[in-house]
């Protein structure tokens, strides 16, 4: 082995994580038992989440605000949002402190520390998993009460789709963990920045419920066409459009690179900046 | 034996001054120029003056060279902010390296601070396996070795108990622990061994010669000049980022001992807060390992001299003095005028008198000592603070003293008797 000031940009070991891949799980059996110790509900605060805020957007964008929801049963439509963005902010957010709250454990031994922001993605993917079921069972108490509820061969496509969600929470969340090294301001924006992202995402409208003239200001928006498609996938309301999920596929690709090329630079000296 | 790890001009660099440049666009294009050309760490805040800046530019290590063959113990000693802990750092991969590099056969494992990643909330069991695939074991070696590991600990009742519960004694000897069965190639230890009760430590210092007798090659930083000596044959000493030493830790210790930064006291031609008649001064004194050269360190243990020159010398004088702690509280004190048989005293005019001590029983710490010199019981110079002095940790009849303090100020020979 050899210890040397500097490594090549591309070189981001990935060998050296796959090693350390019982650390990565331990980290994710760590998230998810400590996360709700000492909580009187425990686990069920997974379930209590995305329903009390589906519950919120129902009563506030659907009946207050009364936006449309492709003809789809306003619970289900704000669920599937709220269930898909919660994976992708979760993924961004916490792989975004990164750096800031392992500071201690960085500086004190060394692993990969890709290690940390893989095991985020699992825990979230956990998370993901359960909450998704929640919805399942939503939809298909609604569908049974006789609403409009048509799942596709789409539905094959989803494990693609949260592919390209962990890719871009995780590329954002790195890049701006590797900034927060310098910037802390940076942390305070990003729970700001996650929520502005969410307007600019159909999460609780549909985008056909947008004008024509913001249609292409939607599109560039590389979380637009995952939201869609995986909406299209489930309940058959909304539409898919192949070339946008291929620009997002390549959006994330791009995020992650750079992504991955700023974290490898920093994790090698940010001890003596933080 | 084959070398297993060899450091070649390892320097390490930080950078003095703000953090940024204040605009976020210069920054910007600061990070522009760092993300194409060298990392370029930035700050470390604290640590004053160790004579090794250069410009904005502090070189915690510079050119710093050695390589170690399989089996070896080194002892790395030197003063606070020598380098020591940043050479463990680039070693454990902790920060890189600003320039040079280190070739290692095999894995390095640091001790730097036991228990790191635990969680209070998981349980024992749960703990030892996460700080072992921290240390970078597989979860197949953690399961080889847990039973060990738990024995090793002592505290096996309490393993799925989670370890908020477990008083800090527990807590450190579960950690150290794991720590001590990672069986790496190359071990990294720093100053662990001040935490835990005694047993303990002999435990650690057992396991630690046991790991070298293995073979594995151990790197020990420490300030316990005692366990330095009794563990490390070989030692180099650090000053201002720079190997000054590298050979028997004997010779590395006495060179450690004779140069010491300066513990701050007044030069003794300028004191002017003096008493006494003043016709008889104290021009020099000093503390001293060997009876010639001058020190500001001694140690537990070891022979000390404390040796006074006068001016004018004359018939009749004696010297006084004590020695204190530093909240001023006498801890002994010395006069020549009560003697023994055994004093070699002139009754000539006398210059200079040494009080030669063969074993200095003073735990570790910083003293300061106050001077009389009196000429047929009057007081000619009396100086408060002429001198301070530290104590490092020694060998006091085989027994290593602790480091810490409040464990008293003095240390007695003895012997234990235990019955059953």
């Amino acid at each position: 082995m050899v210890i040397e000031p500097q490594r090549s940009l591309l070189d981001l070991r990935l060998g050296e994580l796959w090693r350390y891949r019982d650390l990565v799980m331990l980290f994710v059996r760590r998230d998810f038992v400590s996360v709700y110790k000492q909580t009187i509900l425990g686990p069920l605060w997974y379930l209590i989440q995305p329903l009390l805020t589906t519950i919120t957007f129902t009563v506030i964008f659907g009946n207050i605000a009364r936006l449309p929801t492709d003809g789809l049963p306003q619970f289900l439509f704000y669920m599937s949002g709220t269930v898909i963005w919660t994976y992708f902010a979760e993924c961004l957010t916490k792989t975004s402190n990164t750096f800031v709250n392992n500071a201690n454990l960085f500086g004190k031994v060394y692993f990969p520390r890709m290690a940390v922001p893989v095991s985020i993605l699992i825990s979230n993917l956990i998370t993901f998993a359960i909450q998704f079921a929640f919805f399942l069972v939503f939809m298909l108490f609604f569908a049974l009460g006789g609403a409009q509820v048509r799942p596709n061969a789409w539905v094959f496509f989803s494990p693609v789709l949260l592919l390209m969600m962990a890719g871009l929470g995780l590329g954002f969340g790195i890049i701006i963990s590797s900034l927060t090294t310098k910037y802390r301001d940076l942390r305070f924006l990003v729970q700001f920045g996650v929520q502005l992202l969410m307007y600019a995402t159909p999460v609780i409208y549909p985008s056909s419920s947008i004008p024509e003239r913001f249609q292409t200001l939607i599109k560039l928006n590389p979380m637009t066409p995952v939201v869609e498609t995986f909406r299209f996938a489930f309940l058959g309301a909304g539409s898919v459009h192949p070339l946008d999920l291929l620009y997002s596929f390549g959006f994330m690709i791009v995020i992650v690179l750079i992504g991955a090329v700023m974290f490898n630079r920093v994790e090698a000296t940010f001890m003596d900046t933080v | 034996m084959p070398t297993v790890i060899s450091v070649e001009n390892l320097s390490k660099a930080y950078r003095l001054g703000q953090i940024g440049t204040g605009t976020l666009t210069r920054d910007l294009s600061v990070w522009w120029a760092k993300l194409r050309g060298k990392p370029n760490p930035m700050l470390k805040i604290g640590e004053k003056d160790h004579g090794n800046r250069d410009g904005e530019t502090l070189w915690a290590l510079k050119d710093v060279s050695f390589s170690l063959e399989q089996g070896e113990v080194l002892g790395i000693i030197g003063r606070n902010g020598a380098g020591k802990s940043t050479l463990l750092k680039v070693l454990s991969r902790v920060t890189a390296p600003t320039s040079g590099r280190v070739r290692a056969k095999g894995r390095i494992a640091s001790l730097l601070e036991v228990g790191t990643g635990f969680h209070p909330e998981l349980t024992g069991r749960e703990n030892v396996y996460l700080n072992g695939a921290i240390l970078g074991m597989t979860r197949e070696e953690v399961n080889r070795k847990f039973d060990e590991i738990v024995d090793f600990s002592g505290v096996e009742q309490f393993i799925d108990t989670p370890v908020k519960r477990y008083s800090s004694g527990m807590y450190v000897r579960l950690a150290f622990a794991v720590a001590a069965h990672l069986e790496p190639e190359i071990l990294l230890v720093d100053e662990v061994l001040a935490v835990g009760d005694a047993e303990f430590q002999k435990k650690c210092l057992g396991k630690m010669g046991e790991v070298a007798k293995e073979g594995r090659t151990v790197l020990f930083v420490s300030h316990n000049m005692g366990a330095i000596e009794a563990l490390c044959p070989r030692s180099i000493m650090l000053s201002s980022g720079k190997v000054i030493q590298d050979g028997p830790s004997k010779k590395t210790i006495e060179t450690y001992l004779k140069t010491a930064d300066s513990i701050q006291i007044e030069d003794l031609a300028k004191r002017s807060d003096r008493k006494g008649l003043g016709d008889i001064r104290l021009k020099e004194f000093y503390v001293s390992t060997d009876g010639k050269t001058s020190t500001e360190i001694l140690m537990t243990g070891q022979p000390a001299y404390f040796i006074f020159r006068i001016e004018p010398p004359r018939i009749g004088t004696s010297c006084r003095f004590t020695i204190l702690d530093p909240r001023r509280t006498a801890v002994v004190h010395f006069n020549s005028s009560i003697s023994t048989a055994e004093d070699e005293i002139t009754n000539n005019p006398r210059g200079t008198f040494i009080c030669k001590l063969d074993k200095l029983l003073l735990s570790p710490g910083n003293f300061t000592v106050n001077v009389l010199i009196s000429e047929k019981s009057i007081t000619q110079d009396h100086i408060e603070n002429a001198l301070a002095f530290r104590v490092e940790a020694g060998q006091s009849d085989g027994r290593v003293t602790s480091k810490s303090s409040g464990y008293g100020l003095v240390i007695f020979p003895h012997k234990w008797i235990v019955k059953d």
